[in-house]
């Protein structure tokens, strides 16, 4: 009931502000500067910029939005890039970056420029951009979290990392062990490289599958539980309790084993609408709204209670995703 | 009448091509986006084609003797690591292991010669163990570039903005030493006939040798250049030079063998390359063509001058 008015309250207070935000910031021009969109998460985010974005410019909350991505991953083509929309005199840029530093002389030249910066998922270390960060670490240790949760008793568990010798796939898995370690009940008894493909991690946990004792959980890092529980269902072994990674495919599967069996796991990921979230940040900064530089994405979870309604709304391919809209903005930023 | 035929000889037609096609793109660029026409456009636009200049032209001194370097963007990379870290932090042995990798080039080229083998092979395998090298000394990307780097990068001069000069010096002095020189005679004619320059005594040996070392004296220059503008580095930093420096050499009126080369037509090419990727941002190109348009500038040109090649045969 609280919650109620208090909703309330903050909704006539946005109503307030967003009337201002509309005659401050509606000839602004927003750019996306984007390093890589080769694969089903991105074109997500993509699609998402795009339709939150082309909305807002209806509504003439901006003047444009544009979307630019790089040819190659690549830092010195997406420096460039930046160089070139702040010729262009863009009044914001956001950024998710190629490499968290090699940026930062395009980004600080955009700040001496005046013009708003700021990076998401990839973010950029320069101090004068703003900072939209996953704790990956954390999403490795709500793992561990949850399976502590529903196997008591502990026993061995498969780890399936991301593709070797990349950032992201070190912190998550420094959060699995460290959380690991805390668990005295569990043991991680075999770890292998899935690179966030269902085929890959398919045959890389075929691979090892015989070598292992007896697996009650499998942890991993999004885009291989699919291909786990395909492995483990070929090699004729019970299937373990496999933390999922929300994309269609693996929803899909855990809905038929639900149907099935009453099969009962966690998914969890970022959502590629994040890129909606920057640009709202983006849009605030703008209006001289007071934003801090640092903030931290939440996740989005799907449990038991929200499968159907999350693969209802998850394209075949894709993965499950959220939009952020300026409320929806407001309230992380006031969280942080 | 002499004067046109002149103008439409092929000779000219040809020398006169990579600066056309710049000249034309820049000025397509001025009409898309008349902001770039300033002194501060025009430093950011050409800023990063110093760097690739420099890597172009390294390219060059190896395309000059008959060969092609497959590693050349893997090497910057790693001079690029090597100078946000060693040189940064204990510059005596940064300098040392700069000129650690400098010696590495001409050795190969010594090994090439030597052992006759074909330089596409050795390179590519070179490649690896540049960026293997390079992933040892910075494990994840960062570091911090030398602050008389960073100054010389940023360094503002009046009236041209600081790329162009930059650009003009480096292939004037590349110029010089390689085409109006005697010794640069001996040293394309290598290329155009290396046994003829054998036989008149020189040791083709010490020619690819210096080659190679000049090569990878240029690749450090580039990697230094690119920290200067990044402020830090990344194992995989340059990845894409290679593919540009050949595109560059090549834009710019070189062939792939008989020693014919033009420093000036390489930079000018590097510069070509630089702008096509910004032409393409400006236009507004949905990132799914842009990969593709790219490519199109490229055959575009080379198309133009394998009509002008028809016509000289």
């Amino acid at each position: 009931m609280l919650n109620k008015k208090l909703m309330g309250a903050s909704a006539l207070a946005l109503a307030l502000t967003a009337g201002a935000a509309i005659a401050d910031t509606s000839d602004k021009r927003i750019a996306l500067s984007n390093n890589y969109a080769g694969n089903s998460w991105r074109q997500a985010m993509l699609q998402s910029w795009e339709k939150v974005t082309s909305a807002a410019v209806a509504e003439g909350v901006v003047a444009e939005a544009p979307a630019f991505t790089t040819a190659e991953n690549q830092v010195t083509e997406q420096a460039a890039q930046i160089q070139n929309l702040i010729l262009q005199g863009y009044d914001a840029i956001v950024i998710n970056s190629a490499s968290p530093d090699a940026l930062n002389g395009a980004v600080k030249q955009a700040c001496d420029a005046g013009i708003v910066v700021v990076s998401f998922d990839g973010i950029v270390t320069e101090p004068c951009a703003y900072r939209i960060a996953v704790d990956f670490k954390e999403m490795g240790r709500l793992q561990v979290q949850y399976l502590a949760e529903r196997l008591p008793d502990g026993g061995n568990l498969l780890e399936i990392r991301g593709l070797a010798g990349v950032f992201v796939d070190n912190e998550i898995s420094a959060g699995i062990n460290e959380e690991v370690d805390n668990h005295a009940q569990f043991q991680i008894a075999g770890s292998v490289h899935g690179d966030w493909a269902q085929d890959v991690a398919q045959k890389a946990v075929a691979g090892i599958l015989p070598s292992l004792p007896e697996i009650v959980g499998v942890v991993t890092q999004g885009g291989d539980g699919y291909g786990a529980a395909q492995a483990f269902a070929a090699a004729g072994r019970p299937t373990p309790l496999i933390v999922m990674g929300n994309r269609y495919d693996e929803l899909l599967w855990w809905k038929e084993q639900k149907d099935a069996n009453g099969y009962e796991t966690l998914s969890l990921s970022i959502a590629p609408g994040v890129s909606t979230l920057a640009f709202w940040v983006a849009q605030m900064v703008l209006d001289g709204q007071d934003v801090p530089q640092d903030l931290t994405v939440p996740f989005l979870q799907i449990t038991q209670d929200t499968l159907e309604e999350s693969l209802a709304n998850t394209q075949p391919g894709g993965v499950a995703n959220v939009e952020y809209s300026r409320e929806d903005t407001m309230d992380v930023v006031a969280e942080n | 009448m002499i004067m046109l035929a002149y103008l439409t000889s092929p000779k000219f037609l040809r020398s006169a091509l990579p600066g056309a096609s710049f000249a034309f793109l820049l000025l397509a660029i001025f009409y898309v986006q008349p902001n770039a026409m300033s002194y501060f456009g025009l430093n950011m636009m050409l800023q990063y084609s110093v760097p690739i200049a420099l890597a172009t032209i390294a390219q060059m001194f190896i395309l000059t003797v008959n060969d092609l370097d497959l590693s050349i963007g893997a090497f910057v990379g790693l001079t690029a690591s090597i100078g946000a870290t060693l040189l940064a932090d204990t510059p005596l042995l940064g300098v040392l292991a700069l000129a650690g990798a400098v010696a590495g080039y001409a050795l190969l080229g010594a090994l090439i010669h030597w052992r006759n083998l074909p330089s596409i092979v050795v390179t590519l395998g070179m490649s690896f163990v540049w960026l293997g090298i390079a992933v040892l000394i910075l494990p994840t990307p960062g570091g911090t570039a030398p602050g008389w780097v960073k100054s010389i990068m940023a360094l503002q001069l009046p009236f041209v903005p600081f790329p162009i000069v930059a650009a003009l010096v480096i292939g004037i002095v590349v110029h010089l030493f390689l085409m109006t020189s005697s010794f640069g005679v001996v040293l394309r004619g290598a290329g155009g006939n290396a046994r003829a320059v054998g036989r008149a005594g020189w040791s083709l040996l010490r020619i690819k040798v210096l080659m190679y070392a000049a090569a990878g004296l240029f690749g450090v220059l580039s990697g230094l250049s690119l920290i200067g503008l990044t402020s830090a580095a990344d194992a995989h930093i340059a990845d894409r030079y290679t593919l540009y420096a050949i595109a560059g050499v090549i834009l710019g009126g070189g062939e792939f063998v008989g020693g014919r080369v033009s420093p000036i037509g390489a930079v000018i090419g590097a510069l070509t390359l630089t702008l096509t990727g910004s032409f393409l941002i400006f236009l507004k190109i949905s990132p799914d063509w842009q990969i593709g348009a790219q490519g199109a500038v490229l055959i575009i040109v080379l198309a133009l001058r394998a009509l002008i090649k028809r016509r000289e045969a």
